[in-house]
């Protein structure tokens, strides 16, 4: 018995012995540290010619990043309600920026600390999530396109109804994930997805059944291999990954439809769980430094909202309608900003459904 | 008195990484949105009863399979020498060290168009789709869970007394009379933690059907996933009615053998 407790006290002694040892180590050659939390492969990671950015800012000012990551919005949003973690930066999509102002989650920015806000464009300062631009910087945007396989669909689609063509049967790949699919069959119903009801929500519902025999698959990160290796004809996803699939297959292509499609956008946050404020904002002032923004725009192929990135860009990533979409083409795009969560959930439960059906 | 005290450590994890979860989803299963105590979530859970059907009968049909499988080549095994046997063993464990998702891809590109199988198929004359249903499901989950069969069936056999074997030989028993009556009646532990071993994983997973399966193989792991998403009460509700049926599942299995072969 005496053994036993003699260990159990050594064992004791011996971790609080690393944790002090590791506080100290920690505080003597750093200024702190700044827990961000991101959706996976969302910096440049310092391969292909690229700058490793996290470590560029750990140099650059001494502050440690301790980087976690999700893979939905509502992982992140549940990890903020339910858990006790703290996290300096959150980096989430335009509905759920509007969830959680409203849910008072959010802490106001001081944009003294992060002058390199002037270097976004217009178009995605106030953004409609956060009409009075208090709570974000908006750090990467997209459009939803589809992309197809040049052998297999004989002229370039137009519109969404391709997903639905009878003659590709078997063929066609559907996104797998409630908003997005639920919008494509609002659009091809006439139903503008910003201001769905759950009556609109039926209607969509009725169109995705419509369209199960049809498919292949849902699918999302899997859209990669099957249409990289020609398994599939046609999917709708983000443009800027149909940008890295069309890198690895020739044979694809990309379409936008002129029904329009969902704007979506990303932008940094700070949650009222933060504790190491200023940090935070050095860590967003620095993402959005024009080099560093183009650095994390090169491997994204998704758009930048940093104006001055675009002098640090190649030509042929500029002039890519993939991650640059033009103008008009967003003018016709909606945002998801701000659906009811009623509405939301309800999209959710009925999209399983036509899945469980 | 000693025991107990060296039980304690367990006891504390069991409560807080078992108790408490298992508890918190019974409160969530009963409570509606607003916290109120309700039996509206199962009312929604129940919408969903084809996908568990479904889901069980594949993983029934994925059991027994690895069972017909499993049990002769357990068999063969302990009929082998022991150092071929070790071997054996081994080189079954071995693709188990590797990463689940990385099989799986290896099982798409097999069975994908134009992939190896197709190909060879083709030159035969014979043209088809592999993957994208229900089978690609079952062979990708006989795959994955085969050697969770093999190792307690060989176990048990491994450990039968020659001297059995031997005294019913004597007694005058061929070898499928001492099969019968001495090595089958034995080897059943093995048999049932086999089976539970298979099943209760193959019930509730859900990467094997994304992954090797088409649009109407959603198995009722991924129902659970996507409901979590915006409601959490509907999916603790059919996590818990999940829960019964493998209990129910495992009690049955009990009736069959001792006790020891279910944990």
């Amino acid at each position: 018995m005496k053994k036993i407790i003699s260990f159990i006290l050594c064992a004791v002694l011996a971790c609080s012995a690393t944790v002090v040892f590791a506080g100290c180590g920690s505080s003597a050659e750093s200024k702190g540290e700044v827990n961000v939390y991101s959706w996976g492969d969302y910096f440049a990671p310092g391969e292909d010619g690229l700058m490793d950015v996290i470590a560029e800012f750990k140099d650059k000012t001494g502050i440690t990043v301790n980087l976690t990551t999700y893979d939905t919005n509502e992982e992140l949003y549940n990890m903020l309600k339910s858990s006790n973690v703290s996290y300096d930066v959150i980096i989430p999509s335009e509905y759920m920026i509007t969830k959680l102002i409203k849910e008072d989650m959010l802490l106001e920015l001081d944009y003294n600390n992060i002058p390199n806000y002037s270097e976004i464009s217009e178009r995605f300062k106030k953004l409609p999530c956060d009409p009075d631009g208090k709570y974000t910087v908006c750090y990467s945007w997209g459009v939803t396109a589809m992309v197809y396989d040049k052998t297999k669909v004989d002229k370039k689609p137009t519109s969404w109804d391709t997903l639905w063509d009878e003659s590709l049967k078997g063929d066609i790949l559907m996104i797998n994930n409630s908003r997005d699919a639920m919008a494509i069959a609002m659009q091809l119903c006439g139903i503008n997805p910003e201001e769905c009801t759950k009556a609109d929500v039926d209607k969509a519902t009725a169109k995705l059944a419509e369209q199960k025999p049809l498919l292949k698959k849902y699918v999302m990160d899997q859209v990669f291999t099957e249409m990289e290796s020609g398994q599939a004809a046609v999917a709708p996803y983000y443009a800027g990954d149909i940008a890295k699939m069309m890198e690895n297959n020739e044979d694809l292509d990309y379409a936008f439809p002129e029904d329009g499609s969902n704007l979506f956008y990303d932008a940094f946050c700070i949650p009222k769980s933060c504790k190491n404020k200023e940090n935070a904002e050095a860590f967003i002032n620095f993402m959005q430094k024009p080099e560093i923004a183009a650095e994390n725009c090169k491997y994204l192929l998704y758009g930048t909202p940093n104006k001055g990135a675009l002098e640090f860009l190649d030509e042929d990533i500029k002039d890519n309608e993939l991650t640059f979409p033009n103008e008009e083409y967003l003018d016709k795009c909606y945002t998801f900003s701000d659906v009811d969560d009623e509405v939301y959930a309800y999209m959710q439960e009925q999209f399983v459904k036509v899945q469980a059906e | 008195m000693k025991s107990r005290k060296l039980s304690i450590p367990y006891l504390i994890w069991m409560v807080i990484f078992t108790m408490i979860p298992l508890v918190m989803i019974g409160v969530t299963a009963f409570t509606d949105k607003d916290g109120h105590f309700s039996f509206e979530p199962f009312i929604n859970a129940f919408q969903y009863t084809n996908v568990f059907a479904k889901s069980l009968w594949i993983a029934l049909l994925s059991t027994a399979i690895c069972l017909v499988l499993a049990y002769p080549l357990a068999y063969i095994i302990t009929k082998m020498k022991r150092s071929t046997q070790n071997t054996v063993i081994m080189l079954m464990m071995i693709p188990m060290w590797m990463n689940f998702l990385l099989r799986i891809y290896a099982w798409i590109i097999l069975l994908q168009k134009n992939g190896p199988l197709d190909m060879a198929l083709s030159l035969l004359g014979i043209h088809g789709t592999y993957i994208g249903n229900t089978a690609a499901v079952i062979v990708g989950m006989v795959y994955e869970y085969l050697p969770f069969m093999v190792l307690p069936i060989y176990t048990v056999m491994s450990k039968i007394d020659g001297g059995l074997i031997e005294a019913a030989q004597d007694l005058g028993s061929n070898s499928f009379y001492v099969f019968k009556k001495v090595i089958f009646p034995l080897s059943i532990p093995g048999i049932i933690s086999g089976i539970t071993m298979v099943f209760v994983p193959s019930a509730s997973t859900f990467l094997v059907s994304q992954y090797l399966g088409g649009t109407d193989d959603i198995m009722i792991g991924d129902v659970i996933d996507k409901i979590f998403w915006t409601d959490q009460n509907t999916g603790a509700a059919i996590s818990l009615v999940l829960m019964i049926f493998i209990f129910i599942f495992l009690v049955i299995m009990n009736l069959f053998g001792d006790e020891e072969a279910i944990a």
